[in-house]
């Protein structure tokens, strides 16, 4: 963190990172301050910058697949289905129910991952370090576990493909995530419980950092954000992709979009997440778990292109591919929800104290490794 | 709900009559035919969908590098606007939240590859592409007229080439950096005549 005074001696520049535990990755802000008010904030990242999409168009589509893993590196398996939906669409593909089942299965438990390591993060920006993180990760391991057992990583998963998934369940899984999902609920409870009336958290994150609805789309501001605002915008509803159509759940709205609002949505979408899980634990139908007609080797989409895009836990995870007719994409964009999401960061931001930035930072929810590439 | 991207032209056509739009098929299982708008009426055309048509959220700004005009006409043919030196191509997915239809696919084009390498800058219109944009001028090279903080995004200020086209050449040794130790240890060797030779 260096910090220099300007040249009218009463506004104060700080660089704010990379290294700095509340950014969450390398992510730096170059602030200006007049007193603790920030009254200018510029984002820097690049840090973890790869070109992933430069990477990818000399590659063949499925040697992409477990590449889209480390993009968003806390949830994989949204990252692999949003990518297999864009191939799936390019080249025409069905897949079988079972997988649809299964893709369903896999996102929500991805979702409940994000969400949960978001309630750890934000508290840690709030000075709870270290307790509520442990907890969160507690939880967060033991669907970890189920990762593992079905795709033989814990967060590298590279379980998708184009139509269907990698393999079938193992025996016993299922019965696995049940116990899982009946035991979460209490977990949430516990949680919820000591967070709703907390003193600290009501007063840091109340009223911090809303900006009005209008803003928020115009800015493209997706997920949870979005609908801490009271915009009812899910992409599970809207565009209805796999089999969200099946399954009964609500889709929680906020009222003021302020960094509570922000919260709390996250634990209303955990529940949301729970229903669903249960009913594609019960309904999940035998069958295949790939399209057997899928080509796996020698795979060239026709010429065209398409845009697929999902619901991911942070937001719209889109990919943008384009064939020539040969193994490589000619172009595959990744439209990544943190880097979009951090477009209005310094709106949000004018005229609060710089703590609260910090804590609005946290609230986007962002992984660096997305918003880089 | 996808949109029929012919009755969005006709509707376009008739609110606007001097607009240069043309509509480029897909030809690929997608059907996501596009709407290529002329560089002059590109910000006309995102006021009039976004106010009159209600497709108020851009959600995706993504550049393109076609050195080869005719691997361009596959994709998305059936056109005008043709550059015979190759062009780089923005193309816009845009979708409405309150009627919750989408994608709308418009494309915009450069002239060519080198000194016309321009585009308006859709940001005023939609602040979603404010990032965007700046990536697409930092990996591609396209200048977008009119946005306000045009830098670098994802690449160091002082990089001086745009990864994503497709003759990039990428370096030899990504490490390397330039530095003063190979003059100050040449020069160091004239104190030391006895190791020069």
């Amino acid at each position: 963190m260096s910090v220099e005074y300007t040249d009218s001696d009463r506004l104060l520049r700080v660089s704010l990172g990379p290294q700095h535990p509340s950014t969450h990755g390398v992510f730096r802000m170059n602030v200006e301050l007049d007193g603790e008010t920030v009254v200018k904030l510029k984002p820097v990242f690049g840090y973890l910058h790869r070109n992933h999409e430069k990477i990818a168009e000399g590659a063949t589509y499925l040697s992409s697949m477990p590449y889209t893993d480390r993009l968003d590196y806390i949830c994989p398996l949204t990252n692999n289905w949003a990518y297999a939906l864009a191939v799936e669409k390019l080249a025409g593909i069905e897949v079988p129910e079972r997988a649809e089942y299964m893709r369903v299965i896999l996102a929500e438990l991805t979702r409940l991952i994000n969400h949960t390591a978001f309630m750890g993060f934000i508290l840690g920006d709030m000075g709870a370090w270290g307790s509520a993180l442990m907890y969160a990760f507690r939880e967060r391991e033991k669907i970890l576990d189920l990762f593992e057992h079905l795709t033989g990583a814990r967060m590298m998963a590279n379980f998708m493909r184009f139509g269907g998934c990698r393999n079938d369940l193992p025996a016993g899984w299922r019965e696995q995530v049940g116990t899982l999902v009946e035991g979460y609920g209490p977990f949430l409870d516990e949680m919820e419980k000591f967070l709703v009336g907390n003193e600290i958290l009501l007063s840091r994150s109340q009223d911090v950092g809303q900006l009005p609805a209008e803003t928020l789309v115009n800015g493209g501001i997706t997920g949870p954000m979005l609908r801490a605002a009271g915009v009812s915008y899910d992409i599970r509803k809207v565009d209805r992709y796999g089999i969200y159509d099946r399954f009964e759940f609500r889709i929680p709205l906020g009222e003021k979009g302020d960094v509570y609002d922000r919260i709390m949505i996250r634990f209303l979408e955990m529940r949301e997440s729970l229903k669903i899980l249960r009913q594609a634990i019960d309904q999940l139908p035998e069958g295949d778990y790939v399209n057997p007609k899928a080509r796996i080797r020698g795979f060239k989409p026709p010429v065209g292109e398409a845009y697929g895009r999902i619901e991911g836990p942070k937001g719209e995870l889109g990919f943008h591919l384009i064939s020539d007719g040969t193994p490589n994409p000619y172009r595959y964009r990744v439209r990544p929800p943190s880097f979009i999401n951090l477009t209005l960061l310094e709106d949000m931001c004018l005229g609060l104290d710089l703590a609260d930035a910090v804590i609005i930072l946290g609230s986007i929810d962002i992984v660096l490794g997305e918003v880089d590439r | 709900m996808s949109v029929d991207a012919t009755d969005i032209q006709t509707s376009i056509r008739a609110a606007l009559p001097d607009v240069e739009i043309f509509l480029r098929t897909n030809p690929g299982p997608s059907g996501q035919h596009s709407l290529l708008v002329g560089n002059g009426d590109l910000l006309g055309v995102m006021r009039f969908v976004r106010d009159e048509l209600a497709f108020d959220f851009l959600s995706n700004v993504t550049g393109i590098d076609w050195p080869d005009p005719a691997k361009a006409d596959a994709v998305a043919s059936d056109g005008a606007l043709r550059s015979p030196h190759g062009f780089l191509e923005v193309v816009y997915h845009l979708f409405s939240t309150t009627k919750r239809t989408g994608p709308l696919v418009l494309r915009a084009r450069t002239v060519d590859r080198a000194e016309n390498c321009t585009i308006p800058s859709v940001v005023s219109v939609f602040r979603s592409a404010e990032f965007q944009e700046r990536e697409i001028y930092d990996l591609f090279g396209i200048v977008f007229t009119g946005h306000p903080d045009l830098r670098r995004i994802l690449m160091w200020d002082e990089f001086a080439d745009h990864p994503m086209r497709k003759d990039y050449v990428a370096p030899d040794d990504y490490e390397y950096e330039p530095t003063p130790h190979g003059e100050v240890l040449e020069r160091a060797q004239t104190h030391y005549p006895q190791t020069a030779g």
